[in-house]
């Protein structure tokens, strides 16, 4: 078996807080946040950061192109 | 760690104008990643329509042309005629394509042009507010249809890529969506074979994208694509139709 472990980049400024991202996630990784940016919005962000596994859905789905996803796997 | 998604370099540092979860993003952003990984920047010629995505030429980073309302087809024919070796593409919305540029559309596909059609429908007219379209579904509300869309008044909704799968000029028809990881990522597919029938000139390729257009529905954008999934696509069947 292999570990996989994934993490996000979320563009804060440019996300406009659709929540399109939210339901394209299959581990309920992200969240919309409570503080908003300079234009308003909030914006998707880690709450369970440690589930992530680097699958991209979010990052495909995003309208704004504001997320980029990273991955690391281990053999073990 | 290893990155494995970015922004594609194609992409402008524009915000897009475009309202939150609007689909206009997600399809340029495939048609930036498209070209990008096809290495033809600076052999594509896109042509913009009327419409939100009038400002397409703001967000790609390629050259582009912004034709009258309803005929980005007509302007496609003319520059891919002129400069042949070019990868030539419009980018059009339903109010666009298929009402006003009815006409063009039909010709050029008849004709077989080497272009590739990119045709967002949403079903309604967004950009001015959110007004009945051709391809608006019966009993749908809009700012013109305010008790729905009834055939006896308004006619029936019609489906193009239908239409133009007929026509011998066509080589490629297909009708996609971007509401979830995987419709993004057959979408995405379909665009690469459509601009590589233009690049092989095997005739006009018609890719369709169901779209949401949440502010013209009046929904938030996880609902409006939720209303797509159950409304718009019994009557536009996604799949390859030619």
């Amino acid at each position: 078996m292999a570990e996989i472990k994934g993490t996000i980049n979320v563009d804060r400024e440019r996300c406009k807080g659709c929540g399109v991202c939210l339901g394209a996630c299959p581990f309920d990784v992200l969240a919309l946040s409570a503080e908003v940016n300079s234009k308003g919005y909030p914006f998707a962000s880690q709450v369970r950061a440690e589930a992530c596994t680097g699958c991209a859905n979010c990052a495909v789905v995003c309208p704004d192109g504001c997320i980029e996803v990273f991955r690391k796997i281990w053999k073990k | 760690m290893d990155k494995v998604y970015g922004r594609s370099s194609l992409l402008t540092d524009n915000v897009m104008h475009y309202c939150p979860g609007c689909s206009h993003g997600t399809i340029h952003k495939l048609v930036a990643e498209t070209i990008e990984e096809m290495g033809l920047q600076s052999e594509t010629i896109g042509i913009s329509p009327v419409g939100c995505s009038v400002f397409a030429y703001n967000y790609v980073d390629i050259d582009w042309i912004q034709a009258a309302h309803g005929r980005a087809c007509a302007v496609a024919t003319a520059v891919k005629r002129l400069q042949p070796d070019k990868m030539v593409f419009t980018y059009q919305g339903d109010g666009d394509l298929s009402a006003i540029g009815t006409g063009e559309t039909i010709h050029a596909c008849n004709r077989g042009e080497n272009i590739v059609v990119i045709y967002v429908n949403n079903a309604i007219y967004g950009m001015t507010g959110g007004q009945m379209a051709p391809t608006t579904l019966l009993g749908m509300k809009t700012a013109t249809s305010p008790h729905g869309r009834e055939a006896a008044i308004h006619g029936y909704p019609y489906k193009i890529a239908e239409m133009v799968s007929l026509l011998d000029g066509v080589c490629f028809v297909t009708r996609q969506s971007v509401h979830s990881p995987a419709a993004v990522r057959k979408a995405k597919k379909a665009l690469r074979r459509a601009f590589e029938n233009a690049q092989a000139g095997m005739g006009l390729s018609f890719v369709e994208i169901v779209s949401s257009c949440n502010s013209g529905w009046k929904q938030s954008p996880v609902e409006a694509n939720h209303w797509m999934e159950e409304n718009m696509f019994p009557f536009y069947k996604l799949g390859d139709l030619k």
